[in-house]
């Protein structure tokens, strides 16, 4: 079951659009009466319910159906878009999402009675809403639309008729019931434009009994429709059935009826399809893995090329050094649009936290608006996944104990509507993520008496802004004066931290009291292939990312005497702590006559790395260590060289905090 | 869905019970033509169904077409909401009420 590909569309497929439900109900939030955004969520659920029968989950589409009913009447007209009706559409897409959720984990479809009642629950609620039968119009149909599709064009003209006649011919194609659309919502929602003068139904298809399949359509309707719509609204009405309905939509009266130019409408139609060909062409789905496999190609490409560069300076020949530069570019070059591949922008992952905010607006009673910018940034696929849950958190407090209640904001001058803004933009080597609100800001002395508490720091220790900021990121560590639902429970920050740290990156925070915070997240470009500055440790490699390299120092003799008791030295009359790699890697060959710091920095903290040797520039792919590796302090990675040699890739945020902490010991 | 069915001399009637829909097609087209065959008289009662759909029209429309061609009685003695509106929607109430 788990690894059924249709499923595993269907879970893809049914996640987008829980997703585009919940962005439509947002949206409807403010705009309830706007048709497009109805429209939208009713497509996507119905799309939902759809593809649940296509693969028989029983549940999702038992439930989805239930949806789809009440939506239908939300588009008739017939329910109001009330904010009650929205609080319990969101809760339907959680339970879908919900449901989804544990198709993908493989766990048994029948499984779970408390997910079972929850369904229960809201099914009941939803019936509710679903207004008593009426008898000139059904209520609860069963399927409706399904999505965009090829319209014959008869009619001549485009511009508007004024009569508000028409006559429309539908004729629908066999498989129409099977593809989960019924004519009778479509006739339905059309009454809903205007007057249904008159309908005739034809019947004459319907084989003789023997051949007769009871699953196939074999109507067809001509129908006298009296409308102030023009033909383009009424089009829209069809707009979903696919390839699988002949329409025809006449204006009454008009002397064109008689002679449909049919030649003029060929050109049209295959310009139609022509467009609808080359939107779909746009975009491919490509499953991950095809895409791994290629940048690991281009990763090795990258190494074979290195290997090449070097036996061309060995050989010293002119002609083989500049073909070899010439592919080196052209390499250079793949891997970057290789990498890009793997980008998508962050603003679909930005915008899932409007519902966050909007939820724990309602629940503390706090009136905040997310306010989100940069959702263009792209960032790497594998990041991104991994980036919502800290974001989550972050979100979480900010709203939570970030903001203050309406009243105490506005006894302090500030607006009553907080602002929690999300912001996300790129900066040297690396992308930046902004969560920033305007509320209380961190308290200090909290956390001062907190970090005490806990023997942390001890009393009397000074410490600066930032370094007092920092212990918020320690584990259990959690002022919050009241445990709420949404958090408090001080298992926050350090696991973000965590999370934040596995994608190589780096997180800090900046407070103002009374003004707000703004925890920034910093991620590395690229998570496979890094420009990277190597040196050598005794007899082996080691590479550090360059963007991180600030400048490369010759070890004085003062320095070196000194540094055997103590481990900082003097950069242009700075303090600069530093690190042996000799010492932290355990290294048992002998020192060398002379040795070299490489000045590192990041997150605005320089480090010296002491080594043996500088090597220079390489481009590094990076292999992921295996799973015994995975905890070793100070190494983030490995790869492979020209010739074939393992160099292990320095964890550089790894071991700025490393040299700040004994610093301080 | 469920068709129970009470058979008296050559009078059939058949009580439909539930959805109508593309679901229970197969087998309601089977149920509806077994059963027109071996009486000379089907009444049909729709009064418990929940749901309607194409489906279900098409095979109503079959039934009474198939029912004239063999000169047999075919009649709808009560509707359900849901079938009257879908009658009515396709204009074809008047059609089985003849």
């Amino acid at each position: 079951m788990k690894t059924d590909p249709v499923l595993q569309t269907f879970i893809i497929e049914s996640s987008e659009n829980v997703q585009e439900m919940e962005n439509s109900l947002l949206q409807l939030e403010t705009s309830p009466d706007d048709e497009d955004t109805i429209n939208a969520l009713f497509r996507a659920a119905h799309t939902i319910k759809g593809s649940a029968g296509i693969v028989g989950i029983d549940n999702v589409e038992r439930f989805t159906h239930i949806v789809e009913n009440v939506l239908e009447q939300v588009r008739l007209g017939e329910i109001k878009v009330t904010g009650d009706l929205i609080g319990l559409l969101l809760k339907c897409c959680d339970h879908i999402g919900r449901l989804v959720d544990i198709l993908s984990e493989g766990e048994d479809k029948a499984g779970n009675p408390d997910l079972e009642f929850e369904g229960q629950s809201i099914m009941e609620q939803l019936t509710a809403y679903i207004v008593a039968d009426k008898d000139d119009l059904p209520s609860a149909q069963k399927d409706t639309q399904g999505v965009a599709g090829e319209r014959k064009e008869i009619s001549s003209d485009n511009r508007m008729v004024e009569t508000g006649n028409w006559h429309i011919s539908l004729k629908f194609s066999r498989d129409v019931l099977r593809d989960g659309m019924d004519p009778l919502s479509f006739i339905t929602y059309l009454s809903k434009l205007g007057e249904i003068a008159g309908l005739t139904t034809l019947h004459d298809a319907i084989p003789d009994a023997g051949e007769m399949d009871p699953e196939s359509c074999y109507l067809g309707f001509e129908i006298d429709f009296r409308s102030d719509s023009d033909k383009q609204t009424i089009e829209d009405v069809f707009e979903f059935v696919q390839e699988d309905c002949e329409i025809s939509i006449l204006p009454l009266h008009s002397e064109n009826k008689a002679d449909p130019p049919v030649v003029g409408a060929a050109p049209e139609k295959q310009e139609q399809i022509k467009a609808f060909k080359a939107k779909e062409a746009k975009t491919i789905r490509v499953d991950t893995n095809k895409l791994d496999q290629l940048i690991n190609m281009v990763g090795e490409l990258v190494i074979a090329n290195a290997n090449i560069d070097q036996q061309a300076q060995r050989i010293r020949d002119n002609s083989l050094l500049e073909s070899a530069s010439a592919l080196s570019r052209l390499v250079e070059d793949i891997r970057d649009r290789a990498m890009k591949v793997r980008m998508v922008p962050i603003g679909e992952t930005f915008n899932r936290f409007k519902r966050v905010v909007r939820d724990i607006s309602r629940n503390t009673g706090k009136d905040i608006e997310l306010v989100i910018s940069g959702g263009d940034t792209e960032l790497d696929k594998g990041v991104i996944e991994k980036i919502g849950d800290p974001l989550m958190h972050l979100i979480r407090n900010s709203a939570d104990h970030g903001i203050e209640e309406a009243d105490e904001r506005l006894a302090l001058n500030k607006p009553g509507k907080g602002t929690i803004r999300l912001n996300a933009f790129q900066e040297t080597g690396s992308i930046v993520i902004e969560v920033s609100d305007d509320g209380r800001g961190l308290n200090r002395s909290r956390i001062m008496n907190k970090a005490m508490e806990r023997g942390i720091i001890n009393p009397g220790q000074s410490l600066s802004d930032r370094e007092m900021y920092d212990l918020i990121f320690e584990p259990g560590f959690s002022t919050a004066q009241k445990v709420t639902k949404v958090s408090g429970r001080g298992v926050g920050m350090d696991v973000v931290k965590r999370n934040i740290e596995t994608l190589r990156g780096s997180v800090d925070v900046e407070s103002h009291e009374g003004v707000g915070a703004t925890v920034h997240i910093r991620l590395p470009l690229t998570m496979a292939i890094i420009d990277g500055f190597m040196v050598g440790v005794g007899p082996l490699f080691y590479v550090i990312p360059l963007d991180m390299v600030v400048e490369c120092l010759e070890l004085s003799e003062a320095d070196r005497q000194a540094s055997l008791k103590r481990n900082y030295a003097d950069l242009h009359g700075k303090v600069l702590p530093f690190l042996r790699l000799r010492d932290l890697f355990n290294e048992q060959n002998g020192r060398p006559p002379y040795e070299h710091v490489v000045v590192v920095q990041y997150a605005g903290r320089k480090t010296g790395l002491v080594v043996d040797e500088l090597h220079g520039e390489v481009q590094a792919v990076i292999k992921s260590l295996g799973r015994v590796y995975k905890d070793i302090k100070g190494v983030s990675g490995a790869t492979i060289l020209g010739d074939g040699t393992v160099a292990l890739i320095l964890d550089v945020p790894g071991l700025v905090q490393t040299a700040k902490r004994m610093r301080k010991v | 869905m469920k068709v129970n069915a009470e058979k008296n001399n050559g009078l059939c009637r058949l009580q439909i019970e539930g959805e109508m829909t593309i679901s229970a097609a197969t087998e309601l087209k089977k149920s509806l033509l077994d059963n027109l065959a071996n009486c000379s008289e089907l009444e049909i009662d729709l009064s418990q169904v929940s749901e309607m759909d194409t489906t279900g029209f098409q095979l109503l429309f079959l039934v009474k077409r198939e029912a004239s061609l063999l000169n047999k009685v075919f009649r709808i003695i009560s509707h359900s909401p849901k079938t009257l509106s879908v009658l009515k929607l396709y204009n074809m109430k008047d059609f089985f009420e003849s």
